[in-house]
């Protein structure tokens, strides 16, 4: 009678019958990617990997990743009034934020199944399963792969928190709590891996759409070392601009049409996007990927203009960021995607109507074809996590900051993304084209090109700007016209639940 | 020398002969039975000065023995001593119970409608807690005995019906699982209620146990009985929304403030009451015919139900036809007693769209019903391009009329009872039980290609179909010895029982009008089929010393599927003591008729509520609407599941002292019980270290709760005469239930776990689990109010930490939806023929979170952000707010309630048709009026979170009623 207690369900899979082929690690691997991309199993929503938040909002990695780098900046504000949303852009959140325990959760939980996959994806455990041939080095490859997006994800918490629970394939489940990590160490772990994985990565625009190759590491460590001072204290601008060459080098091109960029079929555009995370309103569904770009950033214009059926009338810019533009209308620097420019002061930030409407995502397609998505909930946009643009920045700011290489070669790459940006011209009189440049001029470029991409609280911080008085924008510190905040606020605190949970975390100064 | 006594026994309700009633010589063997007309005759020896007349059912009365013939007459025991209890695997006599057991039967139960099982029980039982989950036809309600053991898992009590421990979760297609049974083949209902009583059933009966039997054959002629109930059910009470004209001069007023004219461009010149569009009033007819009595030697009893009750809500009606077989025989001169009881119904249901009701009370009143448009002809918000605004409210009427959501469910209940009383030792019986409860549910939910929620997809036309198969197997040996030397009685019951419960799931696709499949509507999986069983050993010894001590211990094992093999087995004992105080030492006391101390014991279980597997570390595939890209490739997920190796049942202790008393030959009756709960291991859902599962937050043992409660039931029968009788019955219940521990280790800056989501906002939760409150307290900010005019200052609440910000550490501990207090009344009232009732019951100290104020008690649901107009709640002229203050406690209210449940009148014609029938004829009212100071629509409400929004308002309703026995 005993063994008839032992029962098993029906549909799920054991470890072991998962890893028993090729096309089992296959779909794993579709997770650990599509970790970026949607929130859990069930599309948009339904079986989160994150739980006990909300799904939609404070699970998903695209939406929480925007919240977290643009939500504090000039660059976004919300009308929302969902919980503490509001705290991002008023730059006083705390420890219990649920947006942040969401996003402190996310990245770990991407890394918890990379591990996972690494754990069984060893040589000998494809040796013992008889996987062997083409089929054990596309694994292989894709072992590179995983540790790539595992850096990436740890990248992420050394950014936005400043430490991290520290966790490897070396850890099991269920058994010892985790230890932490510092911001320093994490740079050191993080930068090993990086380098340590690019023999096994595909060369550059070899793999398959949707997998990341060799210049998505290159990438990754360009942008860490740009940021060096600010994670370990120590200046890396030589190394920094040495991989975004490394990145320019292997045969990115920028493609004309900026707004192309973030339309339905931006898929169209790899030859500029070094990774990207993929979306696809039909079979990659989630409130919190680009389809949130899309619906967010929507009002009443929300079918004409956006591609989707409604808007959800919540984030928008400040003036601040808007007036970084000589010319707001688009007319002539095309990234200036705006509208609602006649009310660009915000007095009450609950109301949508004030403030400057952002049309940088839409899910309409260039070509003109409906997108998958026939009910038009869910958006088939990409989300560029590196694009060729970057590097040209990354190049000239570093050039700048003493890292080397040469003033030519760094205006050629700034004037190559303003020659894009006005519409392949430099506009009429050539006002698009720079002859000179300091770090000021990079920084506005950056807002300018790579706005609502995630970069801009990282670039604040690495200015000195993001919570000084040096700068200020409407609504910065909760105030209309802008104020100081304590510093504290450059770095998020731990979620005091995690704390809770794991006493080996510990809490950043100040909260 | 004798002398001969002579009587007549007659009841004293209605006068008729009481046959059978035995008449003993006090002290004495000698006695007799009365006749078929209620007479005796008996020969006593001259010495006899006292007999005792009894029968079941009554209680006994001793009298003097006169001279000329006696005429006695019995009274009705309310709570007869030697009534029969049905307890975890058999029966008791009420008197000889030790447990905490309160037994409802037929004769106790609400007159008039009751549509529904459960509802019996409502007001009768302290303790007991049933909360309709609304007014939907067929819907369910929220039972609490003791107010549940458990915070994550279930706190549902285990039903069991006939012996068949039953299926207790809903299925597709029906709200409620136990409306499937009709009401009228009902015989009676246990609540039991502390763990001695319960823990036969192990590790599911820490939320209590209600055993629910049904009627059986009686031996005899052929009886035959007739019920039919017409009813009509009106909206006792609507939202208090804003009128069109108020809604107009509110967006009239603002333009002209504001220059801006966007909002008054959208109004309309309708003036329509949208809830009065949406609902109706609500016919019913149920009519029910049984018969019972022997075909030749086996005693019968058939049945067959036909309700079919309209909701309230427009398109919302359930159908009930029911049926039922009940065969007692015995064979070999009554050594093999056979109990066959199958009962059988189909429910039909067509849900309405209870969306509806929050539509209704947030739509413009200014805009007519219907306007000249492709969406079926009803108003909608559209865009310029003519498509529905996307987030605009949808017109409430064709929310309703557009979608069509029917089911079919199909359930058997049956069972088969083999008692064999072996032949060569009498005293030992041997019982073996086999059960199947089978539900099949299937049903159509479908949406118009005009309507303007799915025209996009040409409508949504769905299937759904879900099985569950629950078989039971129980052999049980039952050994009774009298001892009369010790002048003890031993009974013992050992016990097997295996139980397998088996979920099938059907998915399917959803199409458009068109036949055309709905992209990403493909289920993963087209069927899934979860499945636990539970093996069981039970043992249990009751012992009664001198019929004054009784004792009982019991002793389950039992071994669960949905834990691992280590962690499996599970034991749960228990005893109890009850010591027959008046038989010590008030044994001729006229006054204490009855007194009895109980003593209980146990451990209890709880295993609902929880995954069937999760123990076990698997990967699950992800469906067709979340997969990932590479190259022209879409990939499904297959990912890893957080699983907790060590998850096992939680274990509830439970001690009960309580005192059964009787006064005045019982005319007052009742018990007091005091009892303590305490729970470990609870299977709590708590955050996990971060990277340590494949989840943050898991479902595992963590954490403590304590209960402590006190319960007192009276009834009485205060006036008792030929003509009149008034019984009143009033039960009372204090419940205290606080977390004392929550964490695998301690934190002192712990915060609590977040529950209770909330309306209005993304993720918005108003309460905390939290050490050393009740579950889901509210944790809300302090409001601050105007000093002149009382009103609450929007956005201004106290700096409860004085760090000179308000933010989340400012939010504190304020009430809690579980109220301190239940109490239940009831009384009937009989002269002659007519008898009134009333029932009512009450809770006191619990609190609820208007979300419908908080949610639409703001100017922004009038001049909605997303450019349509809405309508706001009547609070917003109260408060004035321009932006919603979900979490202020402002909107934490008082809700504790007394609810008139039920008035029912009865006028008993008497012999009808030349004596060949006997007719009853009734009316009643149900949910008659309410007493309390919560402004929101109903102060009781079924969420455990407390959260007040969009119910379905319970109907108020007219119904009546003949009962005709032939």
């Amino acid at each position: 009678c005993a063994k008839k207690l032992d029962l098993y369900p029906q549909n799920d899979l054991t470890p072991e019958t998962t890893y028993a082929t090729a096309d089992g690690y296959k779909n794993v691997l579709a997770k650990v990617y599509g970790g970026l991309a949607t929130t859990g199993n069930t599309g948009p929503a339904g079986s989160s990997d994150i739980q006990g938040l909300d799904e939609g909002s404070q699970s998903p990695f695209i939406r929480g990743f925007f919240n977290c780098q643009e939500l504090p900046t000039d660059e976004a504000v919300v009308a929302w009034n969902d919980q503490t949303i509001k705290d991002f852009h008023n730059l006083k959140w705390s420890s219990a934020d649920p947006f942040l325990l969401g996003m402190y959760a996310r990245p770990i939980y991407n890394i918890t199944i990379s591990n996972e996959y690494l754990r069984e994806a060893t040589d000998d455990k494809l040796a013992s399963r008889g996987i062997e041939g083409a089929e054990a080095d596309d694994i292989k490859k894709s072992r590179a792969e995983v540790r790539f997006l595992r850096a990436f994800n740890y990248w992420v918490m050394m950014d936005l928190f400043g430490k991290s629970t520290f966790i490897t394939e070396d850890d099991a489940i269920g058994t010892d709590l985790p230890a932490e990590i510092g911001r320093a160490d994490l740079f050191t772990y993080i930068e090993s891996e990086l380098l340590a994985i690019d023999a096994d990565l595909a060369p550059a625009k070899t793999i398959e759409y949707g997998r990341v190759d060799q210049a998505a590491a290159w990438a990754l460590l360009a942008r860490m070392y740009l940021n060096a001072k600010t994670y370990s204290g120590a200046d890396r601008y030589a190394d920094a601009l040495n991989y975004a060459q490394k990145v320019i080098s292997s045969g990115y091109t920028l493609r004309p049409g900026y707004a192309k960029l973030f339309m339905a079929d931006n898929d169209k555009q790899k030859d500029e996007f070094i990774f990207a995370v993929n979306c696809d309103g039909l079979k990659t569904q989630s409130y919190g990927n680009t389809t949130f770009f899309a619906h967010a950033a929507a009002g009443d214009d929300a079918s004409s203009k956006y591609g989707v059926n409604g808007g959800w009338y919540g984030y928008r810019t400040t003036s601040a960021f808007a007036n970084l533009f000589a010319d707001k209308t688009g007319a002539t620097d095309q990234r200036a995607l705006f509208s609602n420019l006649g009310n660009e002061t915000i007095s009450d930030i609950s109301n949508f109507g004030q403030g400057v409407q952002v049309r940088k995502y839409v899910n309409l397609r260039s070509d003109g074809q409906p997108t998958s998505d026939v009910q038009r909930n869910f958006a088939d946009i990409d989300f560029p996590v590196f694009r060729l643009s970057e590097m040209y920045l990354v190049y000239a700011e570093c050039f700048l900051r003493g890292g080397g290489g040469d003033k030519a070669t760094a205006l050629e790459y700034l004037n190559k993304i303003r020659f894009r940006a006005y519409g392949e011209s430099y506009g009429p009189g050539d006002v698009g084209r720079l002859t000179d440049f300091d770090l000021q001029t990079i920084l506005d470029e950056r807002a300018r090109e790579l706005y609502w991409e995630g970069h801009r609280r990282t670039d604040l911080i690495r200015y000195g700007l993001l919570t000084s008085n040096t700068y200020l924008w409407p609504w910065k510190g909760g105030v209309a016209s802008g104020t100081g905040v304590d510093s504290k606020y450059n770095i998020f605190p731990v979620p005091a639940t995690n704390l809770t949970a794991n006493p080996n975390l510990t809490q950043n100064d100040g909260y | 020398q004798e002398k001969t006594v002579t009587g007549k026994v007659t009841d004293l309700k209605d006068g008729s002969p009481v046959a059978g009633a035995s008449v003993l010589v006090k002290g004495t063997n000698t006695g007799t039975q009365t006749k078929e007309d209620g007479s005796f005759s008996l020969n006593v020896p001259a010495s006899a000065t006292t007999i005792v007349i009894s029968h079941i059912g009554f209680a006994p009365q001793e009298l003097l023995i006169g001279s000329a013939p006696m005429k006695i007459s019995l009274v009705a025991a309310n709570s007869s001593l030697n009534d029969i209890v049905v307890v975890a695997y058999g029966t008791r006599k009420k008197g000889d119970l030790t447990g905490a057991v309160t037994a409802v039967t037929t004769k106790d139960f609400q007159k008039g409608v009751n549509n529904s099982s459960e509802q019996l029980l409502q007001g009768k039982v302290a303790g007991l807690q049933i909360t309709s989950g609304g007014g939907s036809a067929g819907g369910g309600s929220k039972i609490r005995i003791r107010a549940g053991a458990s915070l994550n898992a279930s706190n549902d009590p285990l039903i069991v019906v006939d012996g068949v421990p039953v299926e207790g979760n809903g299925i597709a297609g029906s709200a409620n699982v136990l409306s499937t049974i009709n009401p009228n083949d009902i015989e009676s209902m246990s609540v039991l209620k502390d763990a001695s009583a319960t823990a036969l059933y192990g590790s599911r009966a820490s939320n209590g146990v209600i055993i629910i039997t049904t009627k059986k054959g009686a031996k005899g002629k052929i009886k035959l009985n007739f019920n039919s109930t017409a009813s009509a059910g009106i909206v006792p009470k609507k939202i208090d929304v804003l009128s069109a004209n108020e809604v107009r001069s509110i967006i009239n007023e603002d333009a002209a403030a504001s220059g801006n004219n966007t909002y008054k461009d959208l109004l309309g010149s309708a003036n329509t009451d949208w809830q009065d569009e949406i609902y109706q009033a609500a016919l019913g007819f149920d009519n029910n015919i049984s018969a019972s009595g022997s075909i030749g030697k086996i005693p019968f009893r058939v049945s067959l139900g036909y309700l079919n009750q309209d909701g309230i809500l427009k398109t919302n009606n359930f159908k009930r036809l029911s049926s039922s077989l009940n065969l007692n025989p015995r064979f070999f001169d009554d050594h093999l007693a056979i109990n066959l009881a199958v009962k059988a119904s189909k429910t039909n249901n067509r849900f309405a769209n209870e969306g509806a009701i929050g539509s209704a009370v947030s739509f413009d009143p200014t805009q007519p019903v219907y306007a000249d448009n492709k969406y079926g002809g009803f108003f909608e918000w559209l865009q310029p391009n003519d498509t529905p605004v996307n987030l605009a409210t949808r017109n409430p009427l064709a929310l309703l009329e557009l979608r069509d959501n029917t089911s079919g469910v199909n359930r058997i209940i049956g069972n088969v009872q083999l008692d064999y009383k072996l032949h060569f030792l009498p005293d030992l019986h041997v019982l073996v039980n086999l059960g199947i409860d089978n539900i099949s549910g299937d049903g159509n939910d479908n949406t118009d290609p005009i309507a303007a929620t799915n025209f996009l997809t040409n409508g949504r036309y769905v299937y759904y179909k879900e099985n569950k198969k629950n078989t039971l197997a129980d052999v049980s040996l039952f050994y009774n010895k009298e001892l009369t030397s010790l002048n003890s009685k031993v009974d013992l019951l050992v016990g097997h029982s295996y139980q397998d419960f088996l979920t099938e799931n059907f998915n399917y696709p959803a199409y458009g009008a068109d036949g055309v499949l709905i992209p990403g509507s493909e289920p993963a999986f087209a069927t899934d089929r979860p499945r636990f069983r539970l093996e069981s050993y039970l043992a249990r010894l009751n012992l009664t010393i001198a019929d004054k001590y009784l004792l009982t211990a019991s002793l389950r094992r039992d071994a669960s599927s949905k834990f691992s093999k280590e962690n499996r087995v599970g034991y749960f004992p228990a005893l109890a003591a009850a010591w027959k105080l008046k038989d010590q030492f008030f044994k001729t006391s006229s006054f204490i008729s009855d007194l009895k101390l109980r003593l209980g014991w146990g451990i209890t279980g709880q295993q609902d509520g929880i995954g069937y597997y999760s123990y076990l570390p698997v990967y699950k595939a992800s469906n067709n609407t979340a997969q990932y890209q590479f190259g022209d490739m879409f990939y499904t997920f297959l990912r890893p599941e957080g699983y907790d190796p060590n998850i096992r049942w939680e274990t509830t202790t439970t001690s009960n002292a309580g005192i059964d008393f009787g006064f005045f030959n019982n005319r007052i009756t009742g018990n007091v019980d005091y009892f303590y709960k305490k729970t470990k291991d609870l299977l709590s859902t708590v955050p996990v270290a971060p990277g340590a599962n494949f989840v943050n937050q898991i479902t595992t043992n963590v954490g403590n709760m304590e209960i402590k409660g006190v319960e007192l039931a009276i009834n009485t029968v205060p006036v008792k005469t030929a003509n009149l009788t008034w019984e009143f019955g009033f039960n009372y219940t204090y419940n205290k239930q606080t977390i004392t521990n929550l964490l695998k280790q301690e934190d002192p800056n712990f915060k609590g776990i977040e529950v209770s989501g909330i309306s209005g906002g993304t993720g918005n939760n108003i309460g905390k689990h939290f050490v050393g409150y009740s579950p889901y307290t509210y944790n809300v900010y302090k409001q601050v109010y105007d000093p002149t005019t009382g009103k609450p200052i929007e956005g201004l609440y106290e700096d409860i930490n004085r760090d000179g910000q308000i933010n989340s550490d400012d939010r504190y501990f304020y009430k809690k939806p579980a109220p301190d207090v239940l109490i239940g009344i009831n009384t009937q009232l009989t002269y002659k023929s007519f008898s009134l009732g009333l029932a009512a019951h009450g809770y006191f100290g619990n609190y609820l979170y208007n979300n419908y104020f908080s949610n639409s008690g703001v100017i922004r649901s009038i001049k909605n952000p997303i450019n349509f107009i809405g309508n706001a709640s009547a609070n917003y002229l109260e408060t004035g707010f321009e932006n919603n203050q979900y979490l202020s406690d402002y909107y934490i209210e008082n809700a504790s309630f007394l609810r008139l449940d039920n008035i029912n009148i009865g006028y008993n014609v008497g012999k009808i048709f030349k004596d060949a029938a006997s007719l009853r004829l009734a009316a009643s009212i149900q949910n008659v009026l309410i007493i309390t100071k919560y402004k929101g629509l109903d102060p009781e409400n079924a969420s455990d979170s407390g959260v007040d929004n969009n119910i379905y308002p319970r109907p108020r309703i007219f119904s009546l009623g003949l009962n005709l026995d032939f």
